[in-house]
């Protein structure tokens, strides 16, 4: 904006604003200082100022294994990405660059996939899994992930690629170059950044499900949403230990959600809103 | 430039997501309404029968059917009026001149990537909880008696917890929106003397109605699927006060082992969901043709 703000308006609106935002954030901060008291401060009120003991760090990892549940989160919310990513980047390359008459219509009909209330097909999934020995499965759900995610990978990357002026492809046809070199010389660092937005989006949506993840596992394959879940059960007050799992839970998302705010709208928004 | 090699390699290059999309729609949609009209309990799996529509009307019968139903409506439309309205205003005030305008941005969108157990949890316990929760404290600071959340009030409570996950995703929207509005327009509007109100209503509203649509659409397709949520906190209850539908096809399916009755729930469930996707592919369709 062009206009003179006068320091005082700018005053009186960062007040404002950071309040507000305070306010909103103010479950997450709380779950953090929660994190570093011990089990009794956790519960004697109100109380911004914790101890900073890492014990309810340490126990949650000596008394619930922490750490395997993250390995599956991690396996699963990338494993599932990476697949999407292999079988929709041809899809989406081929939709961005010799679309058909059809190709509207089909992305639409991938999109309409994506509106399947998953508790409607919760039955019929459970008996093909429960069937196939994929239940409690890295590999069963690695595959339930992409599926659910395949429509929004998809349409995020054809959005990206259909920035990408054919005109430069022509230039290259011109010049000489195969189909090979077009796609990794001229193709290939112009989608980079596409892909690994749609990717980091994809992680986080993959590593917050929360329907599959947790009816489709018990143990082995069980990620982080289902660690957490586990705390629900009313077996005592463990909020610094529930803290401290939910903090070393968030983490890694909340900072790359931070870093992928823009792509955040465009790839939910099915790039209607950029 | 078309040419038919490159149209059978587009072809070949889209076959493994068509493929995998139309199985992935087909079969699980095709089981379960042929299971909706099977009497099949997983207790008694050798005894599968031809059950007509008695599934449906079993399902339509049960109390909990339109207690779960309200619910489900309930959810959607508290947390659409809330994240909306509350959405609108959060962008309107994150757009005004402020320092760290960037800190207040990602403090304002983290709700969004808290995974659904963990933001429910939290309320549950450090936020919402009678005895120990933050809300608590604050009643029994003005001398109040503080609220039983869960017990009293359960799909309030729900849809507050939900509401929260989703402000930040309605803000960061409706912003990306508000800043695409051209700035002259605004001077303009301001140096003939309209009022905040005035240019609000005539200027920025329109500007944000699509924006607006969007975010409807798309978060009533993630709200009519709420589930972790319920799950962690009431469990559905007292009784079903806060059982929505998805929440009462798992009850049906994974409780009762009663897989007929949940697939008629299931298809239920399919029919609300088009109702909406309906409008949104029209929605997303239109913007496709600009």
């Amino acid at each position: 904006m062009s206009r003179a703000v006068s320091t005082q308006t700018k005053f009186g609106w960062t007040i404002a604003a950071w309040l507000v935002a305070l306010l909103i954030f103010f479950p997450i901060l709380y779950t953090i200082i929660t994190s570093f008291k011990t089990e009794t401060e956790a519960i004697a009120g109100f109380d911004l100022i914790p101890s900073g003991t890492l014990q309810s760090y340490a126990e949650v990892e000596a008394q619930n294994s922490y750490f395997k549940f993250f390995v599956n989160s991690v396996i699963l919310s990338v494993g599932s990405t990476l697949l999407a990513l292999i079988v929709a980047i041809p899809a989406a390359w081929s939709m961005a660059f010799a679309p058909t008459n059809r190709t509207k219509d089909i992305l639409m009909w991938m999109l309409s996939t994506k509106m399947m209330p998953a508790a409607a097909v919760l039955v019929p999934i459970y008996l093909l899994f429960r069937d196939a020995g994929l239940l409690d499965s890295r590999v069963g759900l690695t595959l339930m992930l992409m599926l659910i995610n395949l429509p929004i990978v998809i349409w995020m990357l054809y959005t990206y690629f259909r920035e990408i002026p054919g005109e430069i492809l022509e230039a290259s046809r011109m010049d000489g170059a195969s189909l090979w070199n077009e796609i990794v010389y001229v193709l290939t660092p112009m989608a980079v950044p596409g892909i690994a937005s749609t990717m980091l989006l994809n992680i986080i949506l993959a590593w917050n499900e929360a329907f599959w993840t947790l009816r489709l596992t018990t143990t082995n394959a069980a990620p982080l949403t289902a660690f957490i879940a586990s705390f629900s059960s009313p077996q005592g007050l463990f909020w610094a230990k529930l803290s401290a799992a939910s903090t070393l839970a968030i983490a890694p998302i909340l900072i790359m959600g931070w870093f992928s705010q823009r792509q955040l709208v465009r790839g939910l928004t099915f790039g209607a809103v950029k | 430039m078309a040419t038919r090699q490159t149209r059978t390699l587009a072809r070949f290059m889209m076959a493994p997501s068509v493929i995998l999309l139309l199985f992935w729609m087909i079969v699980p949609l095709a089981m379960t309404l042929w299971f909706s009209f099977q009497n099949y309990n997983l207790l008694n799996p050798g005894n599968v029968s031809f059950a007509g529509l008695f599934n449906y009307k079993f399902f339509y019968t049960d109390p909990a059917f339109f207690q779960s139903i309200w619910n489900t409506l309930a959810i959607v439309g508290g947390v659409l009026i809330i994240t909306v309205i509350g959405g609108i205003a959060l962008a309107l005030l994150l757009d005004q001149p402020m320092f760290g305008q960037g800190f207040v941005r990602i403090l304002v969108i983290s709700p969004f990537f808290v995974m659904p157990p963990v933001a429910a949890l939290v309320w549950k316990n450090m936020i919402m909880h009678p005895g120990y929760g933050v809300l608590a404290d604050i009643s029994r600071f003005f001398g109040l008696q503080p609220i039983d959340w869960f017990a009293q009030l359960p799909l309030i409570s729900i849809i507050i917890i939900v509401a929260w996950q989703w402000l930040p995703f309605a803000t960061l929207i409706l912003l990306t929106a508000l800043q695409s509005l051209d700035g002259e327009q605004k001077e303009a509007a301001e140096m003939d003397g309209a009022s905040f109100v005035s240019r609000f209503w005539y200027l920025t509203l329109p500007h944000l109605a699509r924006a607006i649509t969007v975010v409807i659409l798309i978060q009533t397709i993630f709200l009519l699927g709420v589930y972790a949520e319920i799950l962690v906190t009431t469990n559905g209850g007292p009784g079903y006060a806060s059982t929505n539908l998805p929440f009462l096809i798992y009850r049906t399916a994974l409780l009762g082992y009663d897989v007929g009755g949940a697939s008629a729930g299931g298809i239920t469930a399919i029919i609300l969901a088009n109702i909406v996707a309906f409008f949104l592919m029209r929605a997303v369709g239109k913007n496709l043709d600009k």
